[in-house]
């Protein structure tokens, strides 16, 4: 590793340099990198499927508690986009819980901070894999509330629901790896991390609930869909530009 | 460092705030609407605002302890957050007992600054629980830092968004703390605000002082344990049970890495 490293600090070679070499060059370094734990993250999910089927088999199941505990049969409006985010971002919570759990059980975050990458590359691979099970969460968990809860028409509701869905993805996706690094680290992680995530998202929970509620009343009209987005993509920007400042420092040792 | 400052600005506290209650009770006029009750306004908002600069200014001190890996900057950040949580405390107190005094219900959802500052307080609750469960002190000083930082961000983002969420569904005017009080009100206030950022600080200076005060005693008592240790062997009484180094063995563990004052 040393010898490619140092072949790689000479410019004229840098067609032939190793993967785990290339933070000699920040841009393209970091992609390369991001992306490689990426498609390990994708890779282990694809072959162990240990987190997201479980967080969509929590959704369906959420939907049945409240089925139960509403005592409804069909929800619409404000009760069914509540019932709907409420359970995507509970859904969440376990996928932030396993995040990191790879890393600290076979000591794989050791091994990333030894290689010579930028670490945002760690933060920006952690939260694309958070992004990739939640889109999954929710092609899965929105067919089973619209088959199991939904009294309105969801074919109607899905672009302005997909819009918000996806705008809510890349908030909860920097805020999931954020507090992923922060809980793992902790003794209690399993408690701390669903404690800390939680009030987090409940600005996302505001924006989706307040959003979807006219998509799904009967007839309503998605009048504010933009402000909604506007307050998500703001939400999004922030905590990625916070997490991006602030991840050096979770990881040091 | 800090005791020095403590003995003046707990003096001026004092003065602030007995002030304060004197303008409060004697000469702020009575609120022809709420009555009495109104008077809790000075208090409530005071702590309120203060409490959120308290939260924001715990995440400037935070991010100046990650640019300059100066412990101290942490020490600070975590005694802002600390006061901040209480007075947050006592922010929702008031505020309940005010909501049931003028609306009849102990919790309001359309009081935007009340639902917000639960929401914060929600999220600073677990500040102490997540730096406790790390034991390795730059590690614990790294991640409440990270996390003051967040939180900081947070707090104004949800200000946003709850207001928002208000202004959708109850559009509301902007009165009760806007600038159609009585000149009087408004000294009162301007008074009690200036009597809890100086209550903040005064607490403030005091909880980092005996923090910093208890640190050094501990390394004092590190450096006599070690000399203790040193004369001991001197005096060639390895073999004999040494309960004085049993007892000082502890001691260094908690804090591995104090800072050098």
């Amino acid at each position: 590793m040393t010898a490619a490293s140092e072949s790689a600090s000479a410019p004229s070679e840098s067609a032939t340099v190793p993967p785990g070499a290339a933070a000699l060059r920040p841009g393209v370094g970091t992609v390369r990198a991001a992306l490689a734990i990426l498609r390990k993250d994708l890779r282990i999910e694809l072959r162990a499927r240990e987190t997201v089927p479980a967080m969509a088999l929590f959704s369906v199941t959420a939907f049945v508690l409240f089925h139960f505990g509403l005592d409804r049969d069909r929800l619409e409006g404000d009760v069914a986009a509540g019932v709907l985010w409420v359970t995507v971002l509970l859904a969440t919570v376990l996928g932030v819980n396993r995040l990191f759990d790879a890393e600290r059980e076979q000591g794989g975050l050791e091994a990333m901070l030894l290689a010579p990458i930028d670490r945002t590359a760690i933060f920006v691979a952690k939260a694309g894999a958070l992004f990739a099970y939640l889109v999954v969460l929710e092609v899965v968990a929105v067919a089973a509330f619209g088959l199991f809860l939904l009294g309105s028409d969801l074919a109607g509701a899905l672009p302005g629901l997909a819009a918000l869905l996806a705008m809510a993805d890349l908030g909860l996706a920097a805020v999931g790896a954020l507090v992923g690094a922060l809980a793992a680290e902790t003794r209690a992680r399993e408690v701390l991390g669903p404690l800390l995530l939680l009030p987090l998202v409940v600005p996302l929970a505001i924006a989706g609930a307040q959003g979807t509620e006219p998509l799904l009343t009967p007839a309503g009209s998605p009048a504010d869909l933009g402000r909604w987005l506007g307050l998500m993509a703001l939400y999004a920007s922030v905590f990625m530009l916070l997490s991006v400042a602030v991840f050096d420092f979770l990881l040091e040792d | 460092m800090y005791a020095r400052a403590l003995k003046p600005l707990a003096l001026l506290t004092a003065a602030a705030v007995a002030l304060t209650f004197g303008l409060i009770f004697f000469w702020a006029p009575l609120d022809a609407d709420q009555g009495f009750i109104q008077k809790i306004f000075y208090l409530h908002v005071p702590m309120a605002i203060v409490a959120l600069l308290g939260f924001l200014a715990a995440g400037i001190m935070a991010a100046m302890h990650l640019r300059t890996r100066d412990r101290r900057w942490d020490m600070r950040s975590y005694v802002a957050v600390h006061l901040s949580i209480i007075l947050a405390v006592g922010v929702l107190v008031t505020g309940s007992i005010w909501a049931k005094a003028s609306w009849g219900h102990w919790w309001v959802w359309s009081e935007p600054v009340l639902v917000s500052f639960l929401i914060t307080f929600l999220l600073y609750a677990v500040y102490q629980p997540l730096r406790f469960s790390i034991d390795d002190p730059d590690r614990q000083g790294r991640s409440a830092s990270v996390f003051a930082i967040a939180g900081a961000a947070f707090t104004v983002l949800n200000f946003v968004a709850v207001r928002m969420a208000e202004a959708y569904t109850h559009p509301r005017v902007f009165s009760q703390t806007g600038g159609n009080m009585p000149p009087r009100m408004f000294v009162t206030f301007l008074v009690a605000l200036v009597a809890m950022a100086l209550v903040f600080a005064t607490l403030w200076t005091l909880e980092l002082g005996s923090k910093t005060a208890s640190e050094r005693l501990r390394r004092a008592r590190r450096i006599r344990d070690r000399e203790a240790e040193r004369t001991e062997l001197v005096g060639a009484r390895a073999t004999v049970e040494r309960p004085p180094t049993a007892a000082g063995a502890t001691v260094p563990t908690a804090t591995p890495t104090a800072a050098p004052r």
